[in-house]
């Protein structure tokens, strides 16, 4: 099987794809119904709108004290003994992580999910050092070993169904062909089992970065998480900078959202807050713990305040779940790290708007994004301001904004302008083309592929409303 | 999530905005929301120099020529009488974006205070005019469409089945999926023709299973998809505007 390359370029050509293939609809039409399903039950005895208001709170405070909060957090986890390191971009954020891993000699690595090593590639990186780096997370393990990227933030393999998986396994480690999932699990389990034990470096993500106290709070149901940050002798977490949250406190309200919001769970089945490195006495946990923040780009999205909004999202995928693009083209079409709604308003900061310019617009602005946004972000607003800085109409602080200004689309739009801002040729206009009517297109580019085209009216409303209110004050004199 | 919305006792005047879609292509939509709104005893008053909200340029991202389309429709509404829209989008656009769109120009405080007096027709219908509807038809099935914008933007996903309900020999029959987006989109349909023809394609489906012959919506832009959708495909399923219907329906 060839190894397929997507790119947010290519985004026209994989959607065509992506809707062509029955397989690839179907796996996601059935995973996303569930998903959506399962949102809707564990939220039913909840005050969802008071949740989801405090969740937006909290990530706002956080995000109005971010510098602050990140040097608290910087202090408070020296002083608990993590080693914090900075990233301006990836490539920096490999080269630490190498350095780590180097000093250490450590030839394998185990890694727990982290959306911001994907961003950064950082499995290529380790392997072009001759460093081996196995991820744990089952989805991203089956997508490892089927040489693909997450399709998915939360479910990396959800473009896979039983039989694949099967297949996957069966080609690449050996097992049986099966559909017996309980078999497939406990066989990957044992084959990663001796991986964590042999591994030199752990390497996971955050999902919340406490500030007052310096704990790093990972959320994960299948116990790679732990494993991962506490068997090998080293561990190194990586996060994007704005994971960072104030109090401990804040973390129960943002933790409720996620899980309910991402999986449909009360709870996830394991909850762990790393707070140090062994101490003296102990009996396990790494010698080493290292924390990475990474900016990326994120320090731009933060000095505009309409994009800033941008960066208060927890990472749940509830917004793929709920998109009905998503659900039809699936999460490699995107050719991005992060695919869906979020992915169209955070990749364009991140590889700029000349590669990702067929993002924002894909998106009929419906807003399920936005509704089930458990920090309320207002992805729909966003993919538009998104669009204004495409077009050169924004405030041009878009990496690539402008890519899309044509001359012959701008001087459309003023034609429509100029016609909607006087009413007595847009009547007139109105008037002509009910009355050539029958010479109307019957092709109207793209819309007539699919549907018949719309026929203009005989009379326009501004006529029937004349002929209505004439016949009112014959009928009253 | 729109916040509660305290609504006004009934007035005398209003003023009806009839959208550019219905103006072209689906005018008698407009005219039958009028007459709608004139039974319950109310003066509609159309201004004469209405076009476009502005909404097709302002989500295509041009921003400054929809600010100049909307500036346009700004000064119609002089008196301060509530604006009725047969459309939850075009409503959407003038209730949430004029705001946001002239934001920190000379006309933002005017903005704000049309906005203000926005509401869709079908929510006009209901919580202000508490309308009492009376059916004169023969039994049948029907399915609505509610669109996005009216049921996310403006928070009205409820008013056009409540409506519906009174119809009593109108058995409304609730299509699979009927949250999801029907893919129109605007200029979305034409820039991405292929998904928006995939989603237009499951909803034409889904409205076929329910087993009603007719849907109604109240907005023409997904009327245009849906039944346009239905059209091409020769099948016999055929869609209106809520306000034609209820219309036809009680008179």
């Amino acid at each position: 099987m060839s190894v397929q390359i997507y790119t947010p370029e290519a985004f026209h050509r994989q959607a065509h794809d992506a809707l062509g293939n029955p397989q690839i609809r179907r796996n996601f039409r059935k995973a996303m119904d569930g998903l959506m399903s399962k949102r809707r039950d564990v939220f039913s005895d909840w005050d969802l709108e008071a949740l989801r208001e405090l969740g937006a709170n909290i990530r706002l405070r956080a995000l109005a004290k971010l510098p602050d909060l990140l040097e608290r957090l910087e202090a408070n986890c020296q002083a608990n003994g993590i080693q914090v390191h900075w990233a301006e971009n990836g490539d920096e954020a490999c080269r630490i992580i190498r350095e780590l891993c180097e000093a250490r000699a450590a030839r394998a690595v185990i890694k727990g999910k982290s959306m911001v090593s994907e961003e950064m590639h950082l499995n290529q990186h380790l392997e072009a050092a001759g460093i081996e780096a196995l991820e744990s997370d089952l989805g991203e393990y089956l997508v490892q070993l089927n040489e693909q990227t997450p399709s998915h933030i939360i479910m990396p393999a959800i473009h896979l169904n039983t039989d694949e998986i099967s297949e996957i396994l069966h080609d690449k480690t050996g097992t049986e062909r099966t559909r017996d999932v309980d078999y497939m699990t406990a066989a990957a389990r044992a084959q990663l089992r001796e991986r964590f034990m042999a591994a030199d470096v752990g390497i996971s993500g955050v999902n919340f970065a406490v500030a007052e106290t310096g704990t790093l709070c990972l959320v994960e149901n299948e116990g790679n998480g732990r494993m991962t940050t506490t068997v090998p002798p080293v561990h190194i977490a990586v996060t994007g900078i704005e994971k960072v949250v104030e109090h401990l406190r804040d973390v129960p309200p943002l933790y409720a959202l996620l899980t309910r919001s991402a999986t449909g769970q009360h709870v996830t089945t394991y909850f762990n807050m790393i707070s140090s490195p062994r101490k003296p006495g102990e009996h396990d946990g790494p010698e080493e713990v290292h924390l990475v923040l990474v900016d990326n780009g994120r320090s731009n999205i933060y000095q505009d305040n309409e994009l800033l909004d941008t960066l208060r999202c927890i990472r749940c995928g509830a917004c793929m779940n709920h998109c009905p693009v998503y659900t039809r083209v699936g999460g490699h079409t995107y050719g991005t790290t992060y695919p869906g709604p979020i992915g169209k308003i955070l990749m364009p900061h991140m590889l700029g708007l000349e590669a990702t310019k067929d993002l924002p617009t894909a998106s009929s602005l419906c807003g399920a994004c936005g509704e089930v946004c458990p920090v309320k972000i207002p992805i729909p607003d966003l993919l538009v301001r998104l669009r204004r800085e495409a077009v050169g109409e924004g405030r041009g602080n878009v990496p690539g904004a402008g890519v899309k200004r044509s001359r012959k689309e701008l001087l459309a739009w003023k034609g429509w302008q100029w016609l909607a801002t006087h009413p007595t040729v847009w009547r007139g206009s109105t008037m002509v083309a009910g009355k050539l009517r029958g010479l109307t297109p019957t092709k109207l580019g793209p819309w007539t592929e699919y549907r018949t085209a719309p026929k203009p009216a005989k009379a326009s409303l501004h006529a029937l409303v004349k002929a209505h209110q004439h016949k009112d004050g014959e009928g009253r004199s | 999530m729109t916040s509660v919305k305290l609504y006004p006792p009934k007035p005398e005047k209003v003023y009806f905005f009839g959208t550019c879609l219905i103006d072209m292509f689906f005018p008698q939509a407009g005219l039958d929301g009028i007459r709608l709104l004139e039974r319950e005893g109310i003066e509609v008053v159309f201004p004469d120099d209405q076009t476009c909200c502005g909404q097709p340029a302002y989500t295509s991202g041009y921003q400054d020529e929809a600010r100049a389309v909307a500036e346009a429709q700004l000064g119609l509404f002089a008196e301060p009488w509530p604006i009725v829209v047969p459309s939850g989008s075009c409503g959407g656009m003038m209730r949430t974006h004029y705001p946001q769109l002239f934001a920190g120009t000379p006309r933002e405080t005017e903005a704000r205070e049309v906005a203000s007096r926005i509401y869709e027709l079908t929510e006009f219908l209901m919580h202000v005019c508490h309308i009492q509807l009376a059916d004169k038809g023969r039994p049948e099935k029907v399915a609505m469409h509610t669109s996005c914008s009216a049921r996310r933007e403006m928070g009205l996903a409820e008013t056009g089945p409540k409506l519906l309900a009174q119809l009593g020999h109108v058995e409304l029959v609730e299509q699979e999926r009927a949250a999801e987006c029907c893919g129109f989109g605007g200029t979305f349909a034409v820039r991405h023709p292929e998904v928006s023809a995939a989603m237009v394609e499951d909803k034409t489906q889904a409205i076929e299973a329910t087993g009603a012959e007719h849907f109604v919506t109240s907005d023409c832009g997904c009327l245009m998809n849906i039944a346009g959708r239905f059209e091409y495909q020769k099948k016999a399923v055929w869609g209106e505007h809520i306000a034609s219907y209820l219309w036809r329906r009680t008179t």
